[in-house]
């Protein structure tokens, strides 16, 4: 984890680990305000790559999200080994959700997650298997002006 | 421009965790949902909440938050106070519930010219 450089990296991430849930997202943010990318797009970034980073932690059992910064784009992929996603169309649904009662405790499990990464981003696709695993790639353009959302 | 400190003395808050201090609020959102916080939180703004775990910390982090309230005198966990403390995120507890507290915030905030009816 110490190894990622400015233009690229990975981060481990365990499902279960809720203690420390978010920090692959903060070293991003830091990284990306380092390289001295717009302050807006700093904020949808870090925004995206932290609900796909719960993800994996609520319904994965294993994943890495990974990143890579040029001077035209932000990608973040991010690869699970779980129970994959049986009907995409339903999950991106805002409100719908599968976390059990005890993530839904600490406030998780709004069935927000996925909407609000296709929100911040300028193009997301999901791949999943299920009993395999799910793949998320998600773009965030540096090169023309987006209108902020 | 009202600061933290300026709220937590206004509001007889209690600080557990003490982070900038001179931060300017220039708003608040009130959610126990933590993804409707990545959605609908702003930068500078406050947040009360009454979730008392550590992704508390994680999200105000990522929003750019300046202080987290917890209400009716919720102690946030230990390990939330150690998060906080790492990332110098300011936590505060009050003793008031969280439509009391967001009256008189609400308040606070239309007084400096913060809120503006309306506009979200
Ligand atoms: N990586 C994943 N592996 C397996 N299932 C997933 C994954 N990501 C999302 N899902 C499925 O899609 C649903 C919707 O995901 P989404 O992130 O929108 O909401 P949530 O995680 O349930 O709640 P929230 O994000 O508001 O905390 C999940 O409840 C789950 O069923
Ligand atoms: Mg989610």
């Amino acid at each position: 984890m110490t190894e990622n450089s400015p233009s690229e990296g990975t981060f481990h991430l365990m499902g279960g680990e809720f203690t420390n849930a978010g920090s692959a997202s903060s070293e991003l943010k830091s990284t990306l305000i380092k390289v001295g990318v717009e302050k807006s797009i700093v904020r949808r970034v870090a925004i995206a790559a932290f609900e796909a980073e719960m993800n994996v932690i609520i319904h994965a059992v294993a994943g890495t999200l990974r990143y890579e910064i040029t001077t035209e784009a932000v990608t973040i992929t991010v690869t699970d080994m779980g129970p994959g996603i049986e009907n995409i169309n339903q999950a991106m649904q805002p409100g719908y959700s599968t976390a059990p009662d005890w993530v839904r405790e600490m406030g998780w499990g709004a069935g927000m997650g996925l909407p609000n990464i296709s929100k911040h981003s300028d193009l997301f696709k999901i791949d999943s298997v299920v009993g395999e695993g799910t793949t998320l790639e998600i773009i965030f353009d540096l090169k023309e002006k987006n209108a902020d959302s | 421009m009202l600061t933290v400190s300026a709220v937590a003395e206004k509001l007889g808050l209690n600080v557990v965790v003490k982070g900038d201090m001179s931060q300017i609020v220039s708003g608040c959102y009130i959610s126990d949902l933590l993804s409707d916080v990545m959605a609908h939180g702003k930068d500078d703004d406050l947040w009360i909440t009454l979730q008392t775990h550590p992704n508390v910390v994680a999200v105000a982090v990522i929003k750019g938050i300046s202080a987290v309230i917890l209400t009716n005198e919720r102690n946030p966990e230990p390990e939330t106070i150690r998060k906080a403390e790492a990332e110098k995120v300011t936590i505060m507890v009050s003793s008031l519930n969280t439509f009391e507290l967001a009256g008189l915030l609400y308040m606070m905030l239309k007084d400096d010219g913060s809120v503006h009816a309306g506009t979200s």
